[in-house]
């Protein structure tokens, strides 16, 4: 800091005494050369006061220090051209910062995200995901979807589509250490500030004066700086504010950015659960209240996602551990409906004329998903909804991961659509930087908008429409669903492109 | 503007018109056309007494139509900064021609562009510098950067907004001429006319004035794109071939009578 600090004072210092030569010989005029000397004189006192007195401007103000928050903190410490900006990171949690370790005995934490292959890959750009490796996490091939009606399934292998796997289930609070750990290696400046954003400002008033006591508070008020208060009385100035803080976002409510959205009239029932057998596959099963999820996490232990309406989620919690592992058995076996027949032979004339080749995975067949011996922590439930912000960006402010955008957990992209943003936003940043342009201007962070909008909106539709698609219970919807289901199992470029997408390549299914 | 170029540059490969006084333009016919070609003594036409404002366009017939060019740039002074203004596709285009000189300059120099701040070190003038949409992403890229421009009105308003941010605020703005410069006897590192040229009255003169600004082993940068699409395109490749023209007649030192002071 103290390096910084003088090479900027000698560089401010040689600049003004460059500026000072330069304007004498250039403009001429006696009356000029003394003007601009005391203006030069003043201009260096003012750097000097400002290192004393006021904070030093931050380059960018990440509030909101979660997955994805970090997940842009990790990508512009480690690109060449971001990694030598100041960075601010506000989040109130007290543990943030602190070195946290993740013992291998931990029991898993029920808050657990599935990443895709996408989002691994830029986990190992930026060399995160070595860290990821080192604790608890479970790579899955495997995947099986269908219903209560048993009228069709879908089962997919990553070898179908020649990959190794479909995704990882990692704990949360894994990904997020690794992100931090991996930010500690570098030498990247970054401030942790243990509060919670209060206000902030964009536009000065056009009333106060440019007479200020400091620089930073100079470009503060010609609107250069956004100037940020918390809530432990202290504030900050930033050229960039980015609010990664989350779906009830402070930073989007004081931009002032307007959503659209609905509330799903379901919950969410999270809990960690234990199988005599190890889990390898991820299970999803729409029943006629939402659909149970089994993600495997590794040491015979699997994650429950069970979605269904809010009287029930609070039943659910409620009741005593060995009821509530007969009901998720019972959900995911013979409750609310048979089993589907897995007539592999039929289905698979009926649909070879569709052309493509046929794949023929080796166990086809429908599966029961292993038996829930027992739980493993406790159980949490939250509301669902959908959100979308009507804009990302505007002067000096721009929205990532859940502040912009809340999706159904159904298929597991709402981490992944945040990760996404981060890494986009940071690359643009980075792209800015290249040809000199201010960080905060509008034009550089609506090129991040257009990037990611189409792409996290499309996504929002179709997780919606399977959403609506699965909520009525109607004889000849149920029928479709289930053509779909076995067009899905069985017409392989339609398979790998599902899958495809679904793993977080930029391409949507159909249009292959 | 940019087809006017194009007719120059197809004019100097045809042999059969001799008559361009030119020497620039002569150089470069000798460079295609492997003939010695005797360069008549061509002597500008005596430049009327400076009178401050537009000194680095000659007094020609043309003169009224530059005032004219200078009148039109005044009354949209104001609306530079205004990225949806009438300088919209200026803005649009500024990362572009950034990215390009940022290659080239560093590939040019030796400089590393995986910094943030590749231009550490260089002088670099901004030639009809405007509002400073240009000089204002070198100067956050490193350059030390002085900006030029004939009209005041210009400077003014580059001053101003440049002194909004510390950063930009180093930035030298003064309303002056390239000759002028020339006869201060100044150099740079990097000189850069981008969008001048077209509305210069003698390009020959001004890519001369230009050069002699230019340090040896420095670098000169001329860019000249018009506003529509199409002209957008074909101007580009005039804009290289100009660049790639200019550069040839750098290492052609027996062609340039008129320019020996480049290397």
């Amino acid at each position: 800091m103290n390096r910084a600090i003088t090479r900027k004072l000698a560089a401010a210092a040689t600049n003004a005494y460059q500026s000072k030569v330069l304007r004498k010989n250039l403009c001429g005029g006696a009356n000029a050369s003394a003007a601009t000397s005391t203006q030069i004189n003043n201009h260096i006192h003012e750097d000097k006061q400002s290192f004393t007195h006021t904070v030093h401007p931050y380059d960018i103000a990440i509030v909101g220090g979660g997955m994805v928050g970090m997940a842009l903190a990790c990508s512009l410490a480690t690109t060449p051209l971001t990694k030598h900006l100041n960075v601010a990171i506000i989040d109130s949690n007290p543990a943030l910062g602190s070195k946290v370790s993740i013992k291998k005995e931990d029991p898993p934490d029920p808050r657990v995200s599935t990443v895709t292959p996408a989002t691994i890959s830029l986990f190992k750009d930026v060399g995160a995901w070595q860290y990821v490796q080192q604790h608890r996490h479970a790579y899955f091939d495997k995947l099986q979807v269908w219903d209560y009606t048993g009228l069709g399934y879908t089962k997919y292998y990553a070898k179908d589509v020649n990959k190794d796997v479909l995704g990882c289930v990692v704990e949360n609070k894994v990904l997020h250490s690794s992100l931090f750990s991996r930010v500690e290696d570098t030498d990247f400046q970054k401030t942790i500030h243990p509060s919670r954003l209060t206000l902030m400002s964009l536009h000065p008033s056009s009333s106060s004066t440019v007479e200020s006591s400091s620089s930073t508070e100079a470009s503060y008020v010609n609107g250069c700086l956004a100037k940020l208060e918390l809530s432990d009385g202290s504030s900050l100035y930033a050229k960039l504010v980015v609010g990664a803080d989350g779906a009830k976002s402070q930073v989007r409510q004081l931009a002032g950015f307007k959503t659209t959205g609905w509330n799903y009239s379901q919950n969410a029932v999270i809990c960690t659960v234990e199988h005599s057998v190890e889990n390898q596959c991820a299970w999803q099963r729409f029943l006629p209240g939402g659909p149970i999820a089994l993600l495997p996490m590794g040491d015979k232990f699997s994650n429950i996602v069970w979605t269904m309406n809010p009287k029930e989620a609070a039943d659910c919690k409620s009741m005593n551990e060995d009821d509530f592992v007969k009901a998720v058995n019972h959900a995911l076996d013979y409750g609310y409906g048979p089993h589907p027949k897995s007539s592999l032979l039929a289905s698979a004339d009926m649909f070879s004329w569709l052309g493509g080749n046929l794949v023929i995975s080796a166990n086809d067949s429908f599966e029961v998903p292993p038996k829930v011996v027992k739980l493993a922590s406790a159980r949490m439930a939250f509301p669902l909804s959908l959100m979308h912000a009507k804009d990302y960006a505007s002067r000096r402010v721009v929205l990532i991961g859940d502040a912009a955008h809340a999706v159904h957990p159904l298929a597991g992209q709402g981490v992944n659509l945040g990760f996404g943003d981060a890494f986009a936003l940071s690359r643009i940043i980075a792209e800015g930087i290249a040809v000199g342009m201010d960080i905060g201007e509008v034009s550089l962070l609506k090129k991040y908008e257009a990037e990611r909008k189409p792409a996290n909106v499309t996504m929002m539709a179709i997780l919606d429409g399977f959403q609506k698609a699965y909520s009525v219970d109607f004889g000849p919807l149920n029928i479709l669903r289930a053509a779909a289901f076995h067009g899905a199992h069985h017409i392989s470029p339609l398979k790998r492109s599902i899958i495809s997408y679904a793993s977080g390549e930029q391409r949507l299914p159909l249009f292959s | 503007m940019a087809s006017k170029l194009l007719t120059k540059v197809g004019a100097i490969r045809d042999p059969k018109i001799a008559r361009n006084p030119n020497p620039l333009l002569n150089a470069t016919r000798r460079l295609f056309s492997h003939r010695p070609i005797s360069t008549p003594p061509h002597s500008p036409p005596s430049s009327p007494p400076d009178n401050g404002k537009n000194a680095h366009k000659k007094s020609k017939p043309t003169s009224s139509l530059k005032d004219l060019e200078l009148a039109k740039f005044s009354a949209i002074a104001d609306s530079w900064w205004d990225s949806e203004g009438p300088f919209k596709p200026l803005h649009a285009m500024n990362p572009t021609r950034l990215a390009f000189l940022r290659s080239t300059l560093c590939r040019h120099f030796r400089k590393d562009p995986h910094v943030a701040r590749p231009f550490e070190g260089l002088k670099i003038v901004d030639v009809g510098c405007g509002g400073g949409i240009l000089s204002e992403p070198l100067a956050r890229m490193g350059a030390t950067v002085t900006g030029i421009d004939a009209l005041e009105k210009n400077i003014n308003i580059a001053r101003l907004h440049a002194g909004l941010d510390p950063v930009t605020s180093t930035i030298e703005y003064c309303c002056t001429t390239a000759e002028k410069l020339v006869k201060e006897q100044k150099m740079f590192d990097a000189v850069i006319a981008l969008e001048v040229i077209e509305h210069v009255a003698d390009p020959a003169e001004f890519c001369k004035s230009l050069s002699a600004l230019t340090h040896p082993g420095g670098a000169t940068v001329i860019s000249t794109i018009n506003r529509s699409m199409r002209s957008y395109a074909t101007a580009i490749v005039a804009a290289e071939y100009l660049l790639h023209w200019v550069r040839l007649l750098y290492l052609d030192s027996c062609a340039l009578a008129l320019l020996k002071t480049v290397v």
